[in-house]
């Protein structure tokens, strides 16, 4: 057993520097740097940049060394917990996103909790009673939930909202509290806005889950070792409950780990439409501005956080299913 | 093949007559596929639809009956404008022009037709000149009108800020957004037959490693991905070459899923007798796997494959709606959606959210068809 969670913490290490390396190549993509885009910025606004302070602004940004150079450079940063400048803001890096990154993760865990709270007792029940009318109002809804793309559901949220209710459901804040410091006062607003995001991008996983739900947990019901469980007098409640619907969730908690990057990266664009502060519009600018330390700290970011969540999903499936402790699977 | 008569049976397919049972027996396995398909009520309906969806790609001019680039700032933001279809009692359609002026308090442009002209609206009429398919030349539309232009009298749609009719747009639109999903979905397919078929059947290291790309490539979140990697695409690129490139990001994540399933069904088909008996008599491993193998798993991939193309689609939208896939003059759903950005803008002018359900009836009907052919293929279900 520790065997196999050396194994995998080790596994999770080379992937997080597999996708530093991944993220630090994928800024590096566009042809030029920042300070070209930053001296096309300055033209468009009216001013020009000189060469020569190009040439400075490149040195001490240390653009102007070899790219394996610069990864070694930002690697060393962070290793020592320093993520660099964002060029753009003149702020560290950790300064501009730490806020939002917290708020990214809250809306995600928001999120998620939506989608098993609904998806649990909803693929239950339909594998309970499959083919009732009430399993086919779910399935439909499950599938145009599936069809509907999270920023789609977003804009027809704003709309409806704007056009029937006069008010703006975006934003994660009232006016009133968006600069103000934390209190408990700001936090029950978040509480009071937070339904709307974590509905919007919880729709599509919850559909999902139901499906896997409810197909796993038949298949188990259709089993001997139910039959024998009903045979032998047990209650209806004890017998779907105890062993099918554990053996059901198996593919729930292997999902944890995928389910957290696919709801941050839904929450990007979401974000925009919503207008959220989150890292995802944040990341759309810096990625246009190519502000490599901060695009490349948020895709790194985003990345761990996935690695950790596929670790922890992996724990847990430990914990739950005792033919992958034992080492059978 | 015993099993499949035998589940096909059960579950009602077919007759239990003798004539019937004969049938079933010397019924190839695509026959079987198809009479389990046919009873899938929704993934024909998908079916059919997606059929209708590619017929419009394909003939997308013949759809339109404008140019869907011809901007005009005096018809912006018009209305979506409903054809009279009787007159006087008469199947005879028709639409009252529409005149613009100015509301002089608000400013904003008002249009009130003209209830005493008509103008004859007609089905397979003639309308600006087209290369049909590409090389015939031709002037039919499904919708023309009589006696004036189409591009000044019919709004079926309305027409976005620029002036541009949004029918005709929705017409090229899917033309783009449809065959993106294809291309990228073959794209897909080469890599992660290749990939996932070379991972499964020979294992060990080669396995490991391959395993190892698809968990870290899955591990990033795919629309910073996506964003990155379309951040990185020179802004003075074609129309064309953009197409490409979007089709290229959005298959570099769209194989692993494939890679993952023909895996999975090559390690499974690895440990079955007729496998080894083939080994045993000396087949070489091209012709295992493509003769004994591969026949055995085709249908899933199919499946697994039309699976992949809404989320495709649903990823093409979502990048050109950030403005990172295809940008103007390319005209794609996502694009066509651009304009429905601005919510202030979508409140007095909700037709520019139309897109959408073009959007979500594709997602569904290939939802509906890939669940189809799934169920029709494992005959296990």
């Amino acid at each position: 057993m520790a065997a196999y969670i050396v194994r995998r913490l080790l596994l999770a290490v080379m992937t997080v520097w597999a996708i530093s390396v991944l993220s630090f190549l994928i800024i590096h993509l566009p042809p030029g740097d920042y300070v070209t885009s930053y001296i096309a910025s300055m033209s468009a606004s009216g001013s020009a940049v000189s060469a020569d302070e190009a040439q400075a602004l490149r040195e001490q940004l240390g653009l102007d060394k070899p790219i394996h150079v610069q990864y070694a450079k930002w690697m060393g940063l962070i290793l020592q917990g320093n993520f660099g400048m964002a060029m753009e803001w003149g702020r560290p890096v950790a300064d501009v996103i730490g806020d939002r990154l917290t708020l990214t993760m809250v809306i995600s865990v928001a999120a998620i909790v939506f989608t098993w709270g609904l998806a649990l007792p909803i693929g239950i029940y339909s594998a309970v009673k499959p083919y009732s009318i009430a399993d086919y109002a779910f399935t439909l809804i499950g599938f145009i939930g599936l069809a509907i793309p999270g920023f789609l559901l977003a804009l027809v949220v704003m709309y409806i909202g704007f056009a029937y209710f006069g008010a703006n459901v975006g934003g994660l804040f009232s006016p009133d509290f968006a600069e103000a410091p934390w209190s408990p006062a700001k936090i029950w607003d978040l509480t009071k806005h937070l339904p709307i995001p974590a509905i919007v991008l919880g729709v599509a996983g919850t559909a999902q889950l139901i499906r896997i739900m409810r197909s796993n947990l038949l298949d188990e019901l259709r089993k001997p070792y139910v039959m024998t469980a009903r045979a032998r007098g047990l209650s209806e409640y004890r017998t779907i409950m105890r062993y099918p619907v554990r053996v059901a969730l198996n593919p729930f908690i292997s999902t944890i780990g995928y389910l957290l990057p696919y709801v941050v990266s839904g929450s990007i664009i979401v974000s925009l439409v919503l207008s959220l502060p989150t890292v995802g519009p944040l990341l759309l600018k810096a990625l246009i501005a190519q502000d490599m330390f901060l695009a490349g700290t948020i895709i790194l970011l985003l990345g761990v956080m996935t690695v950790i969540g596929t670790f922890l999903s992996d724990l847990l499936l430990m914990w739950v299913d005792p033919r992958i402790r034992l080492g059978r699977e | 093949m015993a099993n499949d008569a035998a589940a096909a049976v059960a579950e009602g397919t077919l007759d239990l007559g003798v004539a019937a049972e004969d049938r079933i027996a010397v019924a190839t396995q695509w026959q079987l596929i198809w009479w389990r398909f046919r009873k899938h009520k929704l993934a024909v309906g998908g079916t059919v639809v997606l059929i209708a969806f590619y017929v419009v790609a394909l003939f997308a001019d013949f759809f339109a009956y404008v140019d869907p680039t011809e901007s005009e700032a005096q018809r912006s933001l018009m209305a979506p404008q409903g054809i009279h279809w009787f007159d006087d009692g008469a199947f005879r359609p028709y639409v009252h022009p529409l005149k613009g002026t100015r509301d002089p308090k608000t400013f904003k442009r008002v249009y009130v037709p003209d209830t005493n002209a008509k103008v004859p609206v007609t089905f397979f009429g003639h309308g600006e000149p087209y290369l049909f398919l590409g090389f015939i030349p031709a002037d039919r539309h499904l919708i023309a009108v009589e006696g004036a232009k189409a591009s000044e009298s019919l709004f079926l749609l309305g027409t976005d800020t620029h002036g541009r009719d949004l029918w005709s747009r929705l017409m090229y639109a899917t033309r783009t957004s449809m065959t993106i999903g294809l291309v990228s979905v073959a794209l897909s397919l080469v890599l992660g037959v290749i990939l996932g078929g070379v991972s499964g059947y020979f294992g060990g290291t080669v396995d490991t490693v391959i395993q190892r790309i698809i968990e870290i490539l899955r591990s990033i979140p795919t629309i910073p991905l996506w964003m990155g990697l379309a951040a990185a695409l020179p802004s003075d690129w074609s129309v064309v070459q953009m197409y490409f490139a979007i089709t290229i990001i959005i298959s570099l994540i769209g194989w692993t899923e494939l890679a993952r399933v023909v895996r999975g069904r090559f390690i499974s088909l690895k440990q079955e007798d007729f496998v080894m008996a083939a080994e045993l008599v000396g087949c070489s491993k091209a012709r295992i796997i493509f003769r004994h193998m591969v026949p055995s798993f085709v249908s899933h991939i199919i499946a697994a494959t039309t699976l992949a193309i809404p989320a495709i689609i649903i990823s093409e939208t979502s990048l050109s709606f950030l403005g990172l896939g295809l940008r103007p003059p390319a005209i794609s759903w996502g694009v066509l959606l651009q304009d429905a950005q601005n919510i202030q803008a979508l409140v007095i002018s909700p037709w520019l959210l139309y897109p959408a359900v073009a959007v979500i009836i594709a997602v569904l009907a290939f939802n509906f068809m890939g669940d189809g052919i799934r169920d029709a293929a494992d005959p296990y279900l």
